[in-house]
């Protein structure tokens, strides 16, 4: 394969996507699974939880606008395909993470007697999100199916989601408080982990069944092989973190972000098995990337200016992070 | 119902109810950094209670706006795929340099501006809120490029029926585009400056007389009566900017049928598309040639020129009158109420309850001053190039009349739970008045060297 801009900026894009994806799944994957994780929680509790996310969430539903931008405008064909299929789950998503995003705000400054009302849609507006993300996910997987086959599996991979979310959000609460919340925080990663782990058997059976062309794609020689690495690796992580729940905390707090970590990865490798499974599609079967992409002109001036401002945009996040690193605090406005 | 109306109807639900949160957010970062640059040079306490009340204020908008903003960038999707399939190759890039450079460094700042007055520097917090309120500027100004460029377009060539650009520097600051971006950023000021200034009066009202209500409500009335005069000469130099380029809306917002010299000023009608008239027209001979051309033989355009190709009459008419009605009444207020604090340095009860309400009066001018220049786009979505009605997608009207009606509904109870709190913190502050400790003020703030020293 030559190398030329035409063939090359669609791919660059597809990765800057998957990119953005994959980082808004995990950040603000702690955020709905802390939302979720709210039902179960304490009213003390909760607001230590909020204080663990509060500074960052808006940076990290950021990535997610910056997703569906890219999607926009690097793949303006597919942008409409998709979202159209996906109309209704995506009002609900986005039903969801406006319930979230506003009541992280109102629950702070509402009069006293109405702080519970927001803790409670706090929690509906995560778990909506969360649900409908996977539920789109299963369906994107489908090839954008909505028989009742589609409806089916995407249901299954919403609950798988969510738990998924609760335990990164469980990992999250590890790392940021102490006591007992963080003791609670380990049973809770324990239960997500258990659900997680059910759900992901559950979608991986039934992937290479409800889809033909992601068999073909999986239980080919020699490209099986290339691929083993990723369910083996996948595996070996979440028996480890499985194990480790049985040691947390350790003493002095060491390696409390582990888990977190842990599960980043292991997010990190089901996703690069779904990019796999994917490409060179950015709807399944039917518009590859090149197919779905923007003129050339426009995707090199908008990389222009990913390659100057995306670097600053991590390096800055981190700065952020690192302002509110180590245990969470009251979170004050002064 | 039509699939198109009713997308028409949700995407302007959606985005009437997103402006009203940036059109807060842009100015008010500007006027914390204000508040926090005076507190630097003062040492003055109470410059610090404004900042923290404001500064609520200003988490909840920004959240507001994120989330009613992330449904938008669904939206072009959802409803309007043919839309980014014509014209995508302009709007992309415009848009993606608004998440990249404005999204991403708003947000990540806001943690800090918020929730890090403890764990920072005085200097690097106020660099802090610097690059929030630059965020959220820059962020109008390239959503403002896209919509002016909607408007006016220009800088690019039609290649296969898809617009390629040409000329990026033509794109972005396209004919309408300067004059757009400033009545937006005047408009924000002014929501802005009526809403402190209305908020403060409501304390004011309760009985609250501390030198942080004086301080806000001082800031408030002097900056409304600063920006107003500068909004409507910038608003008239923006009509002349239509005039030139989109004549169709400038003879709906007149109401004006037959082109021709001496156009009277149309004060009240109900203008009848149907029969081509206005009914119960009550007008200013020459006024609006006078107002156009500055010449009540001046030659202004007429809707009959435009056969099928201009705007709705009737709501571009009134949006028009309800903007300029409003921005009247903020000049007449902020400036009898300048009088009153410069003067007598008081405020009359019966003025400090008209400035209660008139603390929304930016945002019914802002909407309105919208929907008169989006609806006078119609039957375009961009001018020329690309018709609404082309660019709506196959989603089933029932589907799209279901999620209105509980976007609408959700939206309802948003505003009402929003409006609430801004009363709720009001009170809460003229409760507090200067008595209360501040103690992350007192105890670390204070230590911390102000600028200069």
């Amino acid at each position: 394969m030559t190398f030329d801009w035409p063939t090359a900026l669609p791919l660059i894009f597809a990765g800057l996507m998957g990119l953005a994806i994959l980082i808004y799944v995990i950040l603000d994957g702690f955020d709905l699974g802390i939302g979720i994780l709210f039902s179960v929680a304490e009213d003390a509790e909760q607001d230590t939880m909020i204080a663990a996310i509060g500074p960052f969430w808006d940076a990290n539903e950021t990535w997610l606008v910056l997703a569906v931008g890219l999607l926009l405008v690097a793949f303006p064909m597919a942008h409409g395909v998709i979202l159209t299929a996906l109309y209704l789950p995506v009002f609900v998503l986005l039903v969801g993470l406006i319930l979230r995003g506003v009541a992280f705000d109102f629950r702070a400054k509402v009069p006293a007697g109405k702080k519970h009302r927001w803790n409670r849609i706090f929690f509906l507006g995560s778990i909506i999100a969360s649900l409908a993300q996977g539920y789109m996910l299963g369906v994107y997987v489908l090839g954008l199916d909505v028989g009742f086959g589609g409806i089916a599996f995407g249901a299954l991979v919403a609950l798988c989601l969510s738990a998924a979310y609760a335990a990164m959000g469980a990992a999250w609460v590890i790392y940021k408080t102490e006591g007992e919340l963080q003791k609670k925080a380990v049973l809770w990663l324990r239960t997500a982990l258990v659900v997680t782990a059910l759900g992901m058997a559950a979608v991986s059976l039934a992937t290479p069944f409800a889809s033909p062309r992601i068999f073909a794609k999986w239980f080919v020689w020699p490209e099986m092989l290339y691929l083993s690495p990723l369910p083996i690796l996948s595996a070996l992580l979440f028996l480890w973190l499985w194990r480790q729940t049985f040691h947390l905390p350790k003493p002095d707090d060491r390696h409390a972000i582990r888990p977190f970590l842990t599960l980043a990865a292991i997010f990190a490798l089901g996703f690069a098995g779904l990019a796999w499974s994917f490409y060179p599609f950015v709807v399944p079967d039917r518009l590859t990337i090149w197919q779905a992409a923007s003129a050339t002109e426009s995707l090199a001036i908008i990389l222009a200016g990913t390659v100057v401002v995306l670097p600053v945009i991590i390096f800055y996040s981190f700065y952020a992070y690192r302002v509110f690193g180590g245990k969470a605090t009251d979170l004050t406005y002064d | 119902m039509d699939p198109l109306i009713l997308s028409r109807i949700q995407f302007g639900a959606n985005i009437s109810f997103h402006i009203l949160f940036p059109t807060i957010t842009i100015a008010l970062g500007w006027v914390l950094l204000f508040f926090k640059l005076r507190y630097n040079a003062t040492g003055d306490s109470a410059w610090m209670r404004a900042y923290f009340t404001w500064v609520k204020v200003f988490a909840l908008s920004f959240a507001m706006g994120v989330v009613s903003g992330v449904t938008m960038s669904f939206q072009f999707g959802t409803n309007w795929p043919g839309y980014m399939e014509k014209v995508g190759n302009i709007a992309g890039p415009l848009l993606a340099y608004e998440i990249l450079t404005a999204f991403f460094l708003e947000a990540a700042f806001l943690g800090i501006m918020l929730f890090g007055f403890r764990r920072v520097s005085n200097r690097v917090h106020t660099l802090a809120t610097v690059l929030v309120a630059g965020g959220t500027t820059l962020s109008a100004f390239w959503i403002i490029a896209l919509n002016s460029w909607m408007q006016t377009p220009a800088g690019f060539e039609m290649i296969d029926g898809v617009a390629h650009p040409v000329d990026w520097w033509a794109i972005v600051f396209n004919p309408s585009m300067p004059y757009r971006l400033t009545h937006m950023l005047l408009a924000s000021g002014l929501t802005v400056s009526f809403l402190i200034a209305g908020l403060s009066a409501l304390r004011y009202l309760t009985g609250d007389r501390s030198e942080s209500m004086w301080k806000a409500l001082r800031t408030g009335v002097f900056t409304a009566a600063i920006l107003i005069p500068i909004q409507i000469f910038a608003g008239d130099q923006h009509g002349l900017n239509t005039l030139e380029h989109q004549p169709q809306k400038i003879a709906a917002m007149e109401a004006n049928w037959n082109t021709g010299p001496n156009v009277p000023l149309v004060l009240f009608a109900l203008p009848d598309e149907a029969a081509k008239e206005n009914r119960f027209e009550i007008a200013i001979p020459g006024g609006a040639s006078l107002v156009l051309r500055h010449s009540t033989s001046g030659v202004v355009p007429g809707l009959n020129d435009y056969p099928g190709n201009h705007p709705p009459v009737f709501p571009v008419f009134w949006g028009f009158r309800i903007m300029v009605g409003t921005g009247i009444l903020m000049l007449l207020v902020s400036w009898s109420a300048t009088y009153f604090l410069k003067r007598r340095h008081s405020l009359p009860k019966p003025l400090a309850m008209l400035m209660v309400p008139m603390a929304l009066s930016g945002w019914l001018a802002t909407l309105a001053g919208w929907y008169t220049t989006e609806i006078g786009r119609q039957p375009w979505l961009v001018t020329g190039v690309l018709k609404t009605a082309d660019a709506v997608g196959p989603v089933a009207g029932s589907h799209v009349a279901l999620t209105l009606a509980i976007y609408l509904i959700l939206y309802v109870l948003l505003l009402i739970a929003y409006l609430g709190v801004l009363v709720h913190l009001a009170l809460k502050a003229a409760k507090d008045g200067d008595s209360s400790p501040l103690p992350g003020v007192m105890k670390t703030a204070m230590s911390q060297p102000a600028a200069g020293e």
